[in-house]
């Protein structure tokens, strides 16, 4: 069987001492909470931290806030109390959605939202053991220097491959760092991520996602589609989630009111969750259409690039982008 | 005996229980299996649970090259690791062991030639598995990269250089070419003839248990092997061979398999290995594979190209069928010729076919070697046949189902090819699934995206012929009867989960008028139990089966015979029911099971006895008639009801409905696990499940991981409605056939054709995706043909064909002298 590499195993007690302990041991180091992205890494070498720190059993990174209308929802939430969670399934529907089609109930009893967030990005030529690489003398992601998905590219294409961070950013949520020198920050989630499959993500190596601030509901509509083989548990290979405000939103009265804001971000296209301005174009300032939603569409099918290093031919996944943006738009109709 | 009795309590007797339609107190009643408990208490022991005092770890350096010259191997770096035990080198086991005996090309570790990536090249065994991990990676290996072929087309187009220097040419392993009557012929008086090319892609078995091994030498230098395998016979030859060992100091204990499918079928080189390491260190030694390694043990379906040319009457009558395969082997042989044959032996035995010429070529290529997997060889021929009949319908304008019930293969006839059938059930399948899918309301008549699609097909229950030639029987028991009551089974079969063992119990009970669960069962152990050639071609439940009736019915006559001696009464006047012998004409008379085996064993001493079973002769005397003939053929039709996503592609299937002709159910319980398991295996490889690699990245296999090759969950599973067809067999115990593996096969081209229906576009390549789908959808929307698939057949030397008159033409099996080929 594969087995893991030794490592130190650290179970602080408080926020402050987790973070402290990262910024002891370094970049190397790696937070765990459920450990179902990490482990499974580890296990196949693409991930060797020699010191692990557990935050799984940290209370702080388990409450659900009101804050003034604004929710502020733990990190260390399983996604399976994320999706559960009253509050966040009514007010947050598309949040719900993306946790609950996370693999498997099993592995959503055990991962958790901040661990969704900061998802290692995927590549079938990173995703494979220590031996398996070795067939492909490595790629630069890990132990090698060359993107064998695309061998000119200078930087790595792996792909980001969470469900729930294309919401947030669809959302305009905002994630909660604390470092080790004890300052807390808020990123919006549009800023947190960085398209590259590499350094995928813009918080310093000691801080701490500790939660999600979800803005207030007032009437704007959500939605997550997922393209996936089958629904049972695979990552997302294409994911779409969409925002959408309308002006003088009024819940139904609100059906030929046009739209005031909007956003559709795609996932597991790019090493980020991209935001197709082009969509929000087509859609705001007219009512929610079919028309409006083919436009929106297409914008989308226009930027998206994906490559060929998942499940589904890179082309087909390209093509499902107008049926999916096209999918979750209708929901929010 | 007293018929009326018989009549009156519905199965008072067991005498002459084997002969069909006599009632029976244990076949044919939905009994848990004698293994059930253990399995879900966790009790069952696999391979890797297993633990010795003093236990090494082996593990295996893999190739990670595909095609490489071994210029060196230095094991220095890892033997001088701390908790390193021994190290090994293929060097120190030269003889080449395979599968069959005209295929003898792998070593326990590669001597000279790595040929695939996972082809094993050295080991380590040491203290633990983490420092053994470690140390195949301290070993220092020199490999010199050679040219690959990477598929079919390559295969046959580049000779140099050759993966093995053994086979017809080239990297061509074999060719075969056999021509049953003038088929050029039968298309000159056909009233339609198709041609088509089809693609069915490789994919594995993907059992859950991965193989694991543990090998323990003795102080009286003897050897014991336990694995997780489907045939420690051929397993025990291997090693005996390879080791260079009597097959008398070699023991091989087969563990119940967590699932085989065929892919515990070959002798493996881990299993060579760990036997080698307990000689060499005195210790036990155990190996269980990664998930990865599993992929690269592989032995799974075959990629195979196919051209199927048909001719027609205008009635659907088939005049002439030529069938051309080519199959992507991988880089070992395995089971490969069979498979090469299989790939043309059934296509005759569901509809007529008057004239038949097959054409097949397996290549060598360097990737994880192909082999036997759930239906070995056979589902992808019929799946071409099934789908192009499906198109032929269409042609013709007829119903689909109407076509095969009109043209069947009828019962107790020859083939064109010379395969002798008994029982034939098809027609019973085809009706029920039709009837039950309400298919007529159905077919053509859903809205758009909606589809139904029937298909049907035959499998073996058990091969003619053993893997290697000899005049044994395939398949030996031997009972003991204790005078405390108690008797003890003993069989070479393995459980690999399809229930075997328990079939041997019922087998007996039935016979004995004993509690199944009373029975002891012993299998799978080459020191303790007569050779049964293993768990492969659905052959247990027929040939175990019948040796333990058998065994069981010579156990009956001795004891029958004691008690008739006490009760002076006549032989047989005695029967045998609920743990009680007695008079048939005065139940009252007569003793407990123990009782009557204590005057049995009084008066002939100690009671055992044996059974064997042999199967029968087939009509064909040509070279390539071993394989395809069976006792006996099961026969399955399904018909599958599917959405697809017009915008997506998506298939959706939601119902299945399957009728089997299994001749009798000895469990009907486990016959229907085994029909609706292999529709869920047949649905995994009908829409997701390939073995894939990457040709332009050094060959690697694409995702050899549970989460990356797609294989249905529970949550992708379709309702499956099971019919089935009880039509006993005379050759079959209490007429039963097989369940394993047939019901697998119409899966498949039923999924293909109800795609048809449900958005018109043929996909002609499996498995059939959302991304073939939404392809052809495409194209069709754009005005070209809505199909998916290849569209030409290679170019291929297939020599001169032995020509084989079928019976019909005054043929008697043997093939046309040279002489009368002139003429």
């Amino acid at each position: 069987m594969l087995r893991l590499p030794n490592f130190h195993y650290h179970v602080p007690a408080t926020v402050a001492e987790a973070v402290a302990l990262k910024a002891e041991h370094g970049p190397h180091a790696s937070y765990v909470a459920g450990g179902t992205d990490l482990y499974p890494n580890m296990k196949r070498r693409q991930q060797e931290p020699h010191h692990v720190i557990q935050i799984s059993q940290l209370r702080e990174l388990h409450e659900v806030r009101d804050e003034g209308g604004h929710v502020r929802v733990g990190a260390g939430l399983t996604l399976t109390a994320v999706h559960q969670h009253e509050r966040i399934a009514r007010d947050y529907h598309a949040l719900a959605e993306a946790a609950e089609s996370v693999a498997t109930p099993l592995l959503r009893n055990m991962g958790t939202l901040g661990g969704n967030l900061c998802l290692d990005t995927r590549c079938n030529y990173y995703d494979q053991s220590y031996e398996w690489r070795k067939g492909i003398n490595f790629c630069m992601k890990k132990d090698g220097d060359i993107c064998w998905v695309a061998k000119s590219s200078p930087k790595c294409l792996a792909v980001s491959s969470t469900d729930t961070a294309p919401v947030a950013v669809a959302l305009g949520a905002a994630i909660e760092v604390t470092s080790a020198k004890g300052e807390t920050r808020r990123i919006p989630a549009g800023d947190f991520f960085r398209n590259d499959g590499i350094d995928y993500m813009k918080k310093e190596h000691d801080e701490l996602v500790t939660s999600i601030h979800l803005p207030a509901p007032n009437g704007w509509r959500s939605s997550y589609m997922k393209l996936r083989r089958r629904g049972s548990f695979d990552f997302p290979v294409l994911g779409v989630a969409v925002f959408v405000k309308f002006a003088n939103a009024k819940g139904a009265a609100a059906k030929d009111a046009p739209v005031e804001e909007a956003r559709v971000v795609l996932g597991a296209v790019f090493s980020e969750p991209t935001i197709v301005h082009g969509a929000a174009d087509a859609l705001v300032g007219r009512p929610l259409t079919k028309e409006s939603i083919e436009d929106a569409a297409e914008a989308a099918f226009k930027i998206a690039k994906p490559m060929d290093n998942t499940d589904y031919l890179l082309s087909y996944r390209k093509e499902m982008v107008m049926p999916f943006t096209k999918r979750a738009l209708l929901k929010v109709m | 005996m007293s018929a009326k009795r018989s009549q009156n309590d519905g199965g008072a007797s067991s005498r002459g229980s084997h002969r069909a339609g006599e009632p029976t107190r244990v076949v044919g009643k939905p009994l848990r299996k004698v293994d059930a408990t253990d399995k879900v208490t966790g009790k069952t022991l696999f391979a890797d649970d297993l633990v010795r005092p003093r236990m090494l770890y082996c593990k295996l350096l893999r190739s990670h090259l595909p095609h490489a010259t071994i210029k060196n191997i230095d094991l220095g770096p890892a033997l001088a690791m701390e908790g390193v035990v021994a190290g090994l080198t293929g060097a120190e086991m030269p003889i080449q062991f395979g599968i069959l005996p005209v295929s003898q090309d792998e070593h326990a570790l590669a001597l000279d030639k790595a040929r695939f990536i996972g082809d094993p090249i050295a080991a380590i065994c040491a203290e633990d598995e983490e420092t053994a991990e470690a140390a195949i990676h301290a070993i220092k290996v020199e490999l010199e990269p050679l040219p690959t072929i990477t598929g079919i087309e390559d295969g046959i187009k580049i000779d140099e250089p050759r993966i093995h220097d053994y086979g017809t040419r080239g990297n061509v392993h074999k060719v075969v070419n056999l021509q049953f009557g003038d088929v050029e012929a039968g298309f000159a008086e056909a009233d339609h003839v198709r041609d088509d090319v089809i693609f069915f892609e490789g994919n594995t078995h993907l059992p859950m248990e991965q193989h694991a091994s543990l090998a323990e030498w003795s102080a009286d230098r003897k050897l014991t092997l336990w694995s997780s395998t489907q045939t420690p016979h051929y397993v025990h030859r291997a090693l005996a061979k390879v080791l260079e060992m009597p097959a008398a100091r070699v023991r091989v204990i087969a563990c119940p398999n967590g699932g085989g499918f065929g892919g515990k079928s070959d002798p493996f080189n881990h299993e060579i290995v760990v036997a080698k390491f307990a000689m060499m260190t005195g210790r036990p030694v155990k190996v269980t594979l990664t998930r990865e390694e599993v992929f690269y043990c592989h032995r799974g379906r075959h990629p195979v190209l196919m051209r199927i040319k048909t001719g027609v009457k205008k009635d659907g009558a088939i005049t002439g069928m030529h069938f051309q395969s080519a199959l992507d082997g991988g880089a070992y042989g395995s089971y490969g010729v069979a498979s090469t044959f299989y790939t043309g032996a059934l296509q005759t035995v569901t509809y007529k076919i008057p004239r038949y010429h097959f054409q097949g070529i397996r290549l060598f290529t360097n990737k994880a070697p192909c082999g036997p997997k759930r239906g070995h060889g056979t589902p992808q021929p019929r799946h071409a046949l099934e789908v192009q009949l499906d198109k032929i319908a269409e042609d013709l304008k007829m119903d689909p189902a109407e076509i095969r019930l009109k043209h069947l293969t009828p019962p107790d006839s020859v083939t064109a090819n010379y395969l002798k059938i008994g029982s034939m059930g098809l027609g019973e399948c085809i009706r029920k699934v039709v009837a039950g899918s309400d298919w007529k309301n159905k077919h053509r008549k859903l809205p758009y995206g909606r589809g139904v699609g029937i298909a049907c097909s035959s499998y073996l229950s058990g091969a003619g012929l053993p893997i290697y030639w000899n005049h044994m029987p395939h398949s030996g028991v031997q009972l003991k009867l204790d005078r405390s009551g108690g008797v003890a089974v003993f069989c070479g079969s393995t459980d690999i989960g399809q229930g075997s063992d328990s079939v041997l119990a019922y087998v007996v009970a039935e016979v004995l008028g004993i509690d199944p669960f009373d029975i002891r069962v012993v299998t799978a152990d080459t020191d303790l139990t007569p050779v049964d050639l293993g768990s492969y071609s659905s052959r247990v439940t027929l040939m175990t089966g019948n040796a333990a009736l058998q065994a069981a019915e010579r156990a009956r006559e001795l004891v029958a015979k004691a008690v008739a001696e006490k009760l002076e009464a006549k032989v047989n006047d005695i029967v045998f029911a609920d743990g009680r012998v007695f008079r048939a004409s005065n139940p009252d008379e007569g003793y407990s099971f123990a009782k009557a085996v204590q005057y049995a064993e009084a008066k002939f001493g100690t009671i055992g006895t044996v059974g064997s079973y042999t199967p029968p002769r087939s009509p064909g005397r040509f070279k390539g008639a071993g394989v395809g003939p069976s006792p006996a053929y099961s026969y399955s039709a399904a018909v599958v009801e599917l959405d697809v996503d017009p915008d997506t592609g998506a298939p959706q299937v939601h119902k299945i409905w399957i009728g089997h002709d299994i001749g009798k159910s000895i469990n009907p319980l486990l016959v229907e696990g085994q029909v609706e398991g292999s529709v869920y295996m047949g649905l995994g490889e009908a829409i997701m499940e390939e073995m894939v690699y990457r040709e332009n990245r050094n060959m690697v296999h694409k995702i050899p991981s549970m989460l990356e090759y797609k294989s249905p969950t529970t949550f992708e599973m379709c309702d499956v409605e099971t019919y089935l067809i009880e039509d006993p067999d005379p050759n079959g115990p209490f007429g039963a056939k097989e369940a394993g593996q047939g019901p697998l096969l119409p899966i498949m081209p039923a999924v293909a054709n109800a795609v048809y229906d449900a958005v018109g576009v043929r996909i002609d390549e499996i498995p059939v995706t959302a991304e073939k789908i939404r392809r052809a959808m495409r194209d069709k929307e754009r005005g070209r043909e809505g199909r998916f698939g290849p569209t030409k057949f290679p170019d291929v030397d297939w020599g001169d064909p032995l020509v084989v008159p079928p019976p019909w033409e005054g043929g008697d099996g043997k093939p046309l002298e040279e002489e009368a080929l002139k003429k």
